[in-house]
């Protein structure tokens, strides 16, 4: 693996090669001494074009618990602020000798400019770009919902036949994208659930199925519903009357939480807007997995961050026993 | 091109044997063994090795795994390993007599990587190593305890474990 820049590209065998590295990792994680050796003397960088604690704070654990070097660049009180482009940013980078950069950029699209422009020779990780993807955020999303359905049983294991319901603003949400795509490739059913002005044009190309009304998706069977987060700061126009509206219509509250089989689990990537499109009851039960999921983004990262940098290519035939 | 078997399945049952009767003999019994396997035959060896044990003592020896894959110093050399999975017995490695069990000792260096690992795990009393073929070209001052069997090798040459769990025939072969 050079890249993890999207999921949309990545294919069954790498997804889950990734999700069964992490289970190794997070078996590292439960011991005394959490750190490992493996990245010693490598360099990641975390840039961060736009604000993200969660991501970011995800990365900078995963990355040193592998003993990697970690730089983290915000733009905010950079040279970003000054005019600097991508480009030069980039080639700083890698006149640093950087060897993996972790992006996070508000244009969609970026990661993958920064990965094929010959700037840097370090490996590219996209933490999120634009209304695009966020891969790693997927990869946990899958190797949560792995875990809490098959255990230590997991390695290996796809979703076949499990179905995820998606609910809230999808039109803006990468990591919606980045979820319909790398759980379709791992075989489970993927419903969308949103208002129909945030229900993406192109959604229609999309290997999902969509309703617009919460029960009605509740009805047909779920063993893991994902609640987005509904994006305040990008709603800049009305896409739904009253945040009121929103939470009676498409928020998880106790009497829908109620209705869920025993075994079906609640899912959120954080922050969460509590009483908006989650209930402070759901948010708390034991179907909730808000708080797994944040434990596992980090064995997944150090999963992503191990395949990427650890290994190098060619210079096959050494036997190194 | 020549490649000529060293070790038959017999041969191998045997060296096992031995080395069964020696960890217990060095260890004046079988009180506080640990024997933790290093993947992917290492497990195998292992999980032969601490039944042999288990039979001879009358008692249940705990047997684990032990990945060395985050640990190794050659990754950056070498084509991106799968991790294997880690597995330490319940009552953990503090305090006991820890023999790891691999299928070839060659440079040492897998070796210097499980003693890496281990630290990170606990603090054993001692650290034992068993191997089925020490093949020499030792990298590293590392020396096994036990032995199945000592093959002078030339360093380009090709040492093949074969176990049926593995690789569904059992075989140790040499060849260029």
């Amino acid at each position: 693996m050079r890249h993890l820049l999207d999921t949309r590209t990545l294919s069954r065998a790498d997804a889950l090669r990734i999700l069964d590295v992490a289970e190794d990792m997070a078996d590292t994680q439960q011991r005394e001494v959490k750190k490992l050796p493996t990245l010693r003397g490598k360099t990641v960088v975390n840039l961060f074009f736009e604000d993200s604690t969660r991501t970011r704070i995800s990365f900078e654990a995963a990355a040193k618990r592998l003993s990697a070097d970690v730089i983290n660049f915000s733009a905010k009180g950079s040279s970003v602020s000054k005019g600097e482009s991508l480009q030069d940013t980039a080639q700083t980078l890698q006149a640093m000798g950087a060897d993996a950069v972790v992006i996070r950029h508000g244009a969609s699209g970026a990661p993958q400019t920064l990965a094929t422009s010959g700037w840097i020779t370090a490996g590219v990780v996209n933490a999120g770009d634009g209304t695009h993807e966020h891969p790693t955020q997927a990869l946990l999303d899958a190797f949560t919902v792995r875990k809490r359905f098959f255990g230590d049983d997991s390695r290996g294991r796809d979703l076949a036949g499990l179905r995820v319901v998606i609910v809230g603003d999808v039109l803006h949400s990468r990591v919606a994208r980045s979820n319909v795509w790398l759980l379709t490739t791992l075989g489970a059913h993927v419903t969308l659930v949103a208002p129909p002005t945030l229900v993406p044009q192109d959604v229609s190309a999309w290997p999902v199925q969509v309703r617009y009304d919460l029960d009605d998706a509740l009805d047909e069977g779920v063993d893991a519903l994902m609640m987005l987060r509904i994006q305040l700061e990008r709603m800049g126009a009305a896409y739904f009357p009253t945040e009121r509206e929103y939470s009676r219509r498409w928020g998880l509250d106790a009497g829908r939480l109620a209705r869920l089989a025993t075994d079906s689990i609640v899912m959120h990537p954080g922050p969460m807007n509590r009483g908006l499109e989650i209930s402070a009851d759901a948010a708390d039960s034991s179907r909730s997995t808000v708080l797994e999921q944040v434990t596992n983004g980090v064995s997944v990262r150090m999963a992503a961050l191990y395949l990427l940098l650890a290994g190098e290519r060619a210079r096959a035939g050494e036997d190194g026993r | 091109m020549s490649t000529r078997t060293v070790l038959h399945d017999a041969d191998i049952a045997r060296a096992l044997t031995r080395i069964s009767h020696e960890i217990l003999e060095s260890n004046r019994g079988p009180d506080d063994l640990v024997i933790l396997g290093i993947p992917t035959r290492g497990v195998t060896l292992a999980e032969r090795i601490g039944a042999l044990v288990s039979e001879f003592s009358g008692r249940s020896i705990p047997v684990g795994a032990l990945d060395v894959t985050m640990y190794r110093d050659d990754l950056h050399r070498n084509p991106t390993r799968a991790p294997q999975p880690t597995e330490i017995p319940a009552g953990g490695i503090d305090g006991k007599t820890v023999v790891l069990v691999d299928d070839v000792l060659f440079s040492g260096r897998s070796i210097r990587a499980a003693l890496d690992a281990l630290q990170d795990i606990g603090r054993p009393a001692a650290v034992r190593l068993a191997i089925l073929v020490d093949r020499g070209h030792r990298e590293l001052p590392i020396r096994p305890d036990f032995v199945g069997k000592n093959l002078p090798s030339a360093r380009d040459e090709r040492v093949n474990v074969r176990l049926a769990e593995v690789d569904g025939v059992e075989e140790v072969t040499i060849g260029s």
